[in-house]
Parts: structure tokens; C-alpha cells; sequence
């Protein structure tokens, strides 16, 4: 063991969050979550749960923050030298953004589909095979030809491409680039996954196979979606979560919230008398 | 009454005429302008015309297979550039293998890594200064620091580890920009999926900068190529009637660095010596040199906008 | 079996084994040792800069231990190798301004006239062609573009102007030094005038003027300080320019203003001494240093002045 394997805490298993409590706390929880991007603040004092294996949307008007706070949880933000984050998030209870946690290993449990579909300029296999490569999860090409072909499985896209995996990923269509996105996801075997908008550059027939899809995923996975359609919110979450001017407004089951809000504003929201 | 008005309508006529005459004036000197404009701006085929035919016109009866092959001869018919292409080549390769991985590590530093704050501006307005000191003084610094400071002496190692600091902004500015000019969206996926950051450089940023990175450094060899007055300052204009030791050798170690220390010519050194001197002979050798010279630039050129061009149309964003 | 796990191993459990924990362990390492060596690359240009400076002061304090700063910024007369050595450096100075001055003569119009042409009236074809050539004119190596001047231009200037003209004069290396830094003065007036708002333009032709008086007297004025930056780039470019003006200008330090004359250039002498045979520590050695620092001096000067009209222009739109 080296010093710098002391220094560097990895995410416990058995953290508070293992055991037979375990099944009923959330997955991930934000506790007075507080954003700042330099001087101007993005998110006020925001508290969610986030259920496992339960589809979590959050919704609001643009500029809302609400994907700010999904970039929040895979510490994505770290990435952007300006952004300042305060309170806690925590990952079966323990908290992300503790000094020790390794951002990698994070994100290795956390994967993240984004808005406009960005596979990489490499071949399908390659796109799929990446994540799993940098973190050494095959041992020989037998191993990882399965991960691949069990990723683009889980995504619905392995029929499709299945004799052209060494073509290039940029030439998919808008609907199957984000599905390999997903799949590329998936291979790493996180136990969340975040999607910022996944269907908003996709056609409808596009939009209804990767709602199909987050249906099926949400068994074996944690899954927080942002979306701007009140109507997909509605049809692919058990939970939803409104924001509005960087706070959360109201959190609970979909049903409650789109048919019988408790706040005024989500009411407004939801009737769309803004947004 | 209808006098005046006749009057009134006289002059109106009058004015008109003058208006359309300037209107019409204005309109001959543009068009006289674009004739003049494309003429200029055609200046820069008109320049490599001219300096390819006089060379050729000088020095193309020297142009033979033993010209490449032979040494440098006090006699002019059969002097040839063989040390100084040789010399052009071991040159280059030393000031490519100095600035290119520091050229472009400067250059990703600059990008990716460093923090915004003073210390980096400081070393952006540093790059940006260093492109325009002339390139003389790069001499005088290998003269102090190189040849005598460290010993090197006037060799080899001395001439590309110059033209490395010379060309170094060039291939800093030109990573910088290509690696720029790669989508952030690639960056985030690559992050997304637990990439660390030197992993999202090297596996996915540098390939998609690459073709940009490779354009600028063949710029910044080809200026190597054609550079004299630092390669003059630190003393290379000696008589040079040899080649550099081989690398690679018949006996233990069987492999060499002594060619780094060795003295050396380059071509347009050789090229500077031989115009230097009144006799037309050497002259011709000068043009015939300077022919290779300039083929070899305008290949290199020519290579690195073909190659720019053929890359930009591949990559689809 | 459920996607998070693989091999019957939970994604938690395998991140935690040790294996895994090593592995993250050596890549930390392997991180923060690649961005040390990324940052000693960034760092590189300054340590370049630093001893540019370090080595030109360093002997130049050893050159005026023997030579009174006075006389060497005001004395007339430069004759450094000579028993009787006098050291003032304004010949040299006023050699380099006069070539520079040629150059910037012949280089302005023409640049100017490219760039409205290019900017304002030509198809996207006719630019797309000519535009890589004139790139190149600043890539030709200098060592040729000296040949021409002196076994072209100047016999060509003898047989048809100027009959009397000296083999080895001003004017000659400054029209080849005007052709070389035409690209210089094209393309950045090209880019300052692209960055003149169309509504200026607009309200121009909205009068009724043409495209070419609304360039001339709306657009170039408009335009003036990033023009002004272009030309002084221009000219620290020639200044700092050795090659042509030491094979085509001549050797011998004159203090003239009279372009028709021979005469040597700061650049020129630093390359005539290095071409002799220099004691290390002469006095002849050190003067090529302080001859070095006054070059520096100079184009520093007008890469300052360059910056400081740029930044005005930018703040302007």
C-alpha cells in the first residue's frame, strides 16, 4: 500500500447505507445543496432524495438549475473552474464531495447521458469498450466483447449495429447516438445513471424507444432525468422534483404532483401558465 | 414665368448630368481597382515564378545526381551539397524531437491545465512575445548559453536544440488552437465515463487535435529548414567536407551519439557561403542550392495546407 | 444477472478491492507526475525568455565596462575591429531604419491594396486561391530571397533606373524585404477591416457611394489603429531580418539616409563578426552582444506599440 492509497478514502460498502435499512433510504441525497458559478449563486439551499431504482425527474423553466444540480451529482461541475458547490451529496450516505473521495471512481458509479449525443469519434465497439478499458473491468477481449454485447443489449440498440460494430459511432443516427451513449454508459456498471435532457435533440419515434428503455433500465439502476417535457416527466418518473429560480420548489410521487400539486407556483408550472 | 421655369428645369438637367458623370467616373475606378487588386494580390505567384525561373535560369546546368553527392570543392564545378542536405536532415530531426514534445506539452498545459490566473497570462503574453524576436538573437543566446555556457560547442546538438526555441511558439500556438477547436462535448463524455484527465487528453483530445498539432509543426520545420542567421551566429560556416559519425556503427556499442557534437553545415548556410563569393561559378552553385532549398520548402508547405484541407473536410462534427 | 454486476461481483465490492484501489493509486501518481512535466513544458518559454535576457545583458555588461553607453548610442562612426576601435552603434541603427523604411515603402501600398481586394470585392475562389500563395511569401527562406535581391533586383534597378546604383545597396534588400512582409500587412488590415461593423459600411453605401470609396473613406479610416498594428508588425519583422540585407545591403557601417548607398544593418553586422573567427571575451565578441540587446530593444519597442493600437482598436469595437 502506497501513502497515497491512505489519503484517498474509497466509497465504503459497508457505509451506514448497507443492511436492511438500506432498501428504504434513498440512494443518493441532497443535503442544502448551495451553486455558485463565481459570484452569481445557481441553486438555493436544494434537499432531494433520490430513490433507488426509481426514476427521479426534475422539471422547471429554463435556467431553473435543475441541470446544474444533476451535474452536482457526478461532480461534473468540477470540471468548470468557476462553479462552487457547498452542502452535501451523498451516495449511500456518504457525502461526494468529502476532500477524500476520488472523483474517478465516482464516476465510475455514476454515468451520465448527456443533452446532444456525443459518442466519440471511434468506432461503436471502441465507444462501448472505453469505459471498461480505462477501468481495467475486462481481462481479455473475450471478456470485453461480452460487456459490449450485454451493453448494447441493455440498450436496445445491439440488433441494429451488430454487424457494424467497427464503423464509426458518428455515423449512427440522432436516436441510435444516444442509445450507444446509454450503452456506453451502462458498460461500466454504475449504480446511477443522470440523463440531462436525453430526448430533447431526438425525434418522436426516437424519444418513445429511449422512454421504453428507461423503463426497462430503471430495474437494474438509479435514474435521475432531466427533462423539460412535463409530459415525459409524467410518463417515465415515479418521483418528481420541481424547480424553479435555482430552488426546489416540491418533491413527490409524479401522480401527486401533476394532478395534485401543493404549491401554487409548480400548479402554475405544470397548467403552463409559465415556463 | 416660363423662362424661369425653363431655367429651373436647365439646371436640374445639368445637375443630373454631373451626378451620373461621377456616378459613372466612381464606377471606372473600381472596376479599375479590382484589375489592379487581382494583379496584386497575384503577386505571391508572381514572386515564387520569378524567384523559381531565375534560380532554375542560374542554377539548373548544376543541378546533377553528383551535385547531391559531393562535398563542398574549392572548385566550383565540382562542389556539391552533400554535407549540407545531410547536415539539413540530422538538424531537423534533433530540433523535431526537442520541440514537439515540449512545443506541444506547452501547448496542452496551456489549454487544459493551467489555471486562469496571472502566472498563466504571463506565459501566454511570453509565447506571443517570443514569436517576434528576431531571429538572430536566437543565435546570440545558443553563442552564450549552448556553445560556451554548456559546452555544447558549435554542433549539432547546438544548431537543433536553436532552431527548437525558435519554432517552439509556432507549434505552441498551433496545438493551442487545434486543441481548442475540439468540442467540449467530448471532453464531458469522456470525464462522464470516469476518465481522468490526462486519459481524456491523450485518448481523446490530442487524436482529434492531432491533424491541426501535425500541420503546425511542419510550418515550424519547414521555417527550421530555411533558417541561417542563428546557424551563422553560433559558427557554422566552416568548411565542411564531412559528414556527421554515423549513428550506428560496426563496433561495440554499436550505437553512436557522437554525431550530435560533430560539426555541421546546413543548406542555406552553404547556400549563403557560395552567393558570398564574386566568382559566377559559385554563383551558379548558390542558384542550384537555392533551388533544392526552395523546393524543399514549398513541398513542405504545399504538404501541410493540402493535408489541413483534406483533414477539415474528413472530420464532421 | 443484473447489469451492476459483473462476474457475480457488485460494482462497490469490485471498486473496493484492492487491486482496484492500487490501480486508482498508480494512476493519481502517474497524473500528478505527467502534469509536473506538462508544467515544466509551460514553463520552458519563460526560462527561454529569461535567458535571452540573462545572456544579452550578461555580456553586454562586460562589453560597457570598456565602452561608455553615451558614446555608443550617439556615436557616428562603428568600427569595432579596427586597432583605432570607435563604437557607436547609430550607423547600424540607421542602416536597419532605412531598409526597414524601403521595405515598409513598398510593402504598405501594396499590402493595403491586397487587403481591400481581398476583403471587399473578391470571389471566395479568386481568395481561396491566391490567398495560400501570399501566405507563402513569408515562408520562403530568406537566404533565397537575398540572391534575388542582389543577382536580380539590383541589376535590374542598374539596367533600368538607376545606372549608377552600387552592387551591394539599400534599396535592393529593402524592395525584396517589402515583398517578404506583404502577407504580414495584408492580413492583418485584412482582419482589422473584416472586424469594421457592416452598419458603417451600410450607411455608406446607403448614400450612394461606391463599394471603393466606401472601403477608402469610411472602412480604412475606421479601420486605422488595427492597420497602424499591422504596420508596425511589419516593421519590427524587417528590422529583425538578417539574411537579405546581409548578402544584398553590404558590410561596411554607414551613416546615411540615402538608400542608394551601401550600407550594413545591426542584424548584418552580428552575422559578419560571427562568420569570422571570435576570440571568446574580445571586446569584438561582446559587441555583437550589446549590438543584440539594441536589436531586441527595438523590435521590443514596436511590439509594444503594435499591442497597445491593438488593444485600442479592440476596445473601439
Amino acid at each position: 500500500m502506497s501513502p497515497l492509497d491512505d489519503r484517498v478514502k474509497p466509497l465504503r460498502q459497508d457505509g451506514p447505507m448497507s443492511g436492511p435499512a438500506a432498501a428504504a433510504a434513498p440512494k443518493i441525497e441532497g443535503k442544502k445543496v448551495n451553486v455558485f458559478y463565481g459570484a452569481k449563486q445557481a441553486l438555493f439551499d436544494v434537499n432531494i432524495p433520490i430513490k433507488t431504482n426509481n426514476v427521479t425527474a426534475l422539471i422547471g423553466p429554463s435556467g431553473c438549475g435543475k441541470s446544474t444540480f444533476l451535474r452536482c451529482i457526478n461532480r461534473m461541475n468540477d470540471v468548470i473552474p468557476s462553479c462552487r458547490v457547498d452542502g452535501a451529496i451523498t451516495l449511500d450516505g456518504q457525502n461526494i464531495y468529502d476532500r477524500s473521495v476520488d472523483v474517478v471512481q465516482l464516476r465510475a458509479r455514476i454515468g451520465m447521458v448527456f443533452q446532444k449525443p456525443n459518442p466519440f469519434p471511434k468506432t461503436i465497439y471502441e465507444n462501448v469498450a472505453y469505459g471498461p478499458r480505462i477501468h481495467g473491468l475486462a481481462r481479455n477481449k473475450a471478456e470485453m466483447d461480452e460487456i459490449v454485447t450485454n451493453s448494447l443489449q441493455r440498450a436496445g440498440l445491439w440488433k441494429e449495429v451488430q454487424d457494424r460494430l467497427d464503423q464509426s459511432g458518428t455515423g449512427l443516427s440522432g436516436g441510435q447516438q444516444q442509445r450507444l451513449c446509454i450503452a456506453r454508459a451502462i458498460a461500466v456498471s454504475p449504480e446511477v445513471i443522470l440523463m440531462d435532457e436525453p430526448c430533447s435533440a431526438l425525434d418522436p419515434i426516437a424519444t418513445a424507444t429511449i422512454e421504453e428503455l428507461i423503463d426497462e433500465l430503471k430495474q437494474n439502476f438509479t435514474i435521475v432525468i432531466v427533462t423539460h417535457s412535463m409530459q415525459q416527466a409524467a410518463r417515465v418518473s415515479q418521483w418528481t422534483a420541481f424547480f424553479h429560480l435555482g430552488k426546489m420548489l416540491e418533491y413527490g410521487d409524479t401522480p401527486q404532483i401533476f394532478t395534485k400539486p401543493k404549491e401554487e407556483r409548480t400548479q402554475a408550472y405544470i397548467t403552463g401558465r409559465f415556463g | 414665368m416660363a423662362v424661369a421655369r425653363t431655367d429651373e428645369a436647365a439646371m436640374r438637367a445639368d445637375e443630373g448630368f454631373s451626378a451620373t458623370a461621377r456616378i459613372a467616373r466612381a464606377r471606372r475606378a473600381e472596376a479599375i481597382f479590382v484589375a489592379v487588386g487581382i494583379g496584386v494580390t497575384s503577386i505571391g505567384v508572381i514572386t515564387l515564378i520569378a524567384l523559381l525561373a531565375g534560380l532554375a535560369h542560374d542554377g539548373w546546368s548544376r543541378i546533377t545526381p553528383d551535385f547531391f553527392l559531393n562535398f563542398p570543392s574549392r572548385r566550383a564545378g565540382q562542389a556539391g551539397i552533400l554535407s549540407a542536405w545531410v547536415g539539413s536532415m540530422v538538424v531537423m530531426l534533433v530540433c523535431a524531437a526537442v520541440a514537439i514534445p515540449v512545443g506541444v506539452g506547452a501547448g496542452v498545459y496551456l489549454e487544459e491545465y493551467a489555471p486562469k490566473n496571472w502566472i498563466t497570462d504571463v506565459v501566454e503574453i511570453n509565447v506571443n512575445n517570443l514569436a517576434g524576436v528576431p531571429s538572430i538573437v536566437y543565435g546570440l543566446l545558443a553563442l552564450g548559453l549552448f556553445v560556451y555556457g554548456l559546452g555544447l560547442g558549435q554542433s549539432v546538438a547546438t544548431a537543433g536544440l536553436t532552431l527548437a526555441l525558435l519554432i517552439l511558439p509556432i507549434v505552441i500556438v498551433a496545438t493551442r488552437e487545434s486543441v481548442r477547436a475540439v468540442p467540449f462535448s467530448i471532453r464531458e463524455a469522456a470525464y462522464g465515463v470516469g476518465a481522468t484527465k490526462w486519459q481524456v487528453t491523450s485518448h481523446h483530445v490530442l487524436p482529434s487535435a492531432s491533424s491541426g498539432v501535425a500541420t503546425g509543426v511542419i510550418i515550424g520545420l519547414s521555417r527550421a529548414l530555411g533558417e541561417t542567421a542563428p546557424l551563422v551566429t553560433i559558427g557554422a560556416l566552416s568548411f565542411i567536407a564531412f559528414l556527421p559519425t554515423p549513428p550506428v556503427q560496426g563496433e561495440f556499442p554499436f550505437i553512436s551519439f557522437q554525431w550530435l557534437l560533430d560539426p555541421f553545415t546546413v543548406m542555406p548556410i552553404q547556400m549563403f557561403n557560395w552567393v558570398s563569393r564574386p566568382d559566377p561559378a559559385f554563383q551558379s552553385n548558390a542558384a542550384a542550392a537555392g533551388l533544392v532549398l526552395l523546393v524543399m520548402t514549398l513541398a513542405m508547405n504545399g504538404f501541410a495546407i493540402w493535408f489541413r484541407i483534406r483533414m477539415r473536410n474528413k472530420i464532421k462534427w | 444477472m443484473s447489469i451492476t454486476q459483473t462476474a457475480g461481483v457488485s460494482t462497490v465490492a469490485r471498486l473496493n478491492s484492492p487491486q482496484a484501489r492500487a490501480r486508482r493509486a498508480r494512476q493519481r501518481l502517474r497524473e500528478r507526475v505527467i502534469e509536473t512535466v506538462l508544467l515544466l513544458c509551460g514553463a520552458a518559454s519563460v526560462a527561454i525568455t529569461v535567458a535571452i535576457v540573462a545572456v544579452l545583458v550578461l555580456e553586454s555588461a562586460h562589453f560597457f565596462g570598456h565602452v561608455s553607453i553615451f558614446e555608443f548610442l550617439t556615436g557616428t562612426v562603428w568600427t569595432p575591429l579596427f586597432a583605432d576601435a570607435k563604437y557607436g552603434i547609430l550607423p547600424l541603427v540607421t542602416g536597419t531604419l532605412l531598409s526597414s523604411g524601403v521595405a515598409l515603402a513598398v510593402a504598405f501600398p501594396l499590402g493595403m491594396v491586397i487587403a481591400i481586394y481581398l476583403s471587399e470585392f473578391a470571389h471566395e475562389r479568386v481568395r481561396e486561391t491566391l490567398k495560400p500563395f501570399l501566405e507563402l511569401l513569408s515562408g520562403i527562406p530568406t537566404v533565397v530571397y537575398g540572391y534575388f535581391a542582389l543577382l536580380f533586383i539590383t541589376p535590374l534597378l542598374q539596367a533600368t533606373i538607376m545606372p549608377n546604383l552600387p552592387g551591394f545597396n539599400i534599396l535592393g534588400a529593402g524592395i525584396v524585404m517589402g515583398i517578404m512582409i506583404i502577407p504580414y500587412i495584408s492580413s492583418l488590415s485584412e482582419d482589422a477591416m473584416r472586424a469594421v461593423p457592416t452598419a458603417l459600411r451600410e450607411g455608406s453605401l446607403a448614400l450612394g457611394a461606391t463599394k471603393l470609396q466606401t472601403s477608402i473613406k469610411v472602412v480604412l479610416p475606421a479601420a486605422f489603429s488595427g492597420l497602424a498594428a499591422a504596420a508596425v508588425l511589419a516593421i519590427a519583422r524587417a528590422v529583425g531580418e538578417t539574411m537579405i540585407v546581409a548578402i544584398a545591403a553590404g558590410q561596411q557601417p554607414n551613416f546615411t539616409f540615402d538608400p542608394t548607398e551601401s550600407a550594413a544593418t545591426v542584424t548584418a553586422y552580428i552575422a559578419q563578426v560571427a562568420l569570422g573567427d571570435l576570440p571568446h571575451g574580445s571586446i569584438a565578441y561582446q559587441s555583437i552582444f550589446a549590438a543584440g540587446l539594441t536589436l531586441l530593444g527595438m523590435t521590443l519597442v514596436f511590439n509594444l506599440a503594435a499591442y497597445a493600437l491593438r488593444r485600442r482598436f479592440r476596445e473601439a469595437y
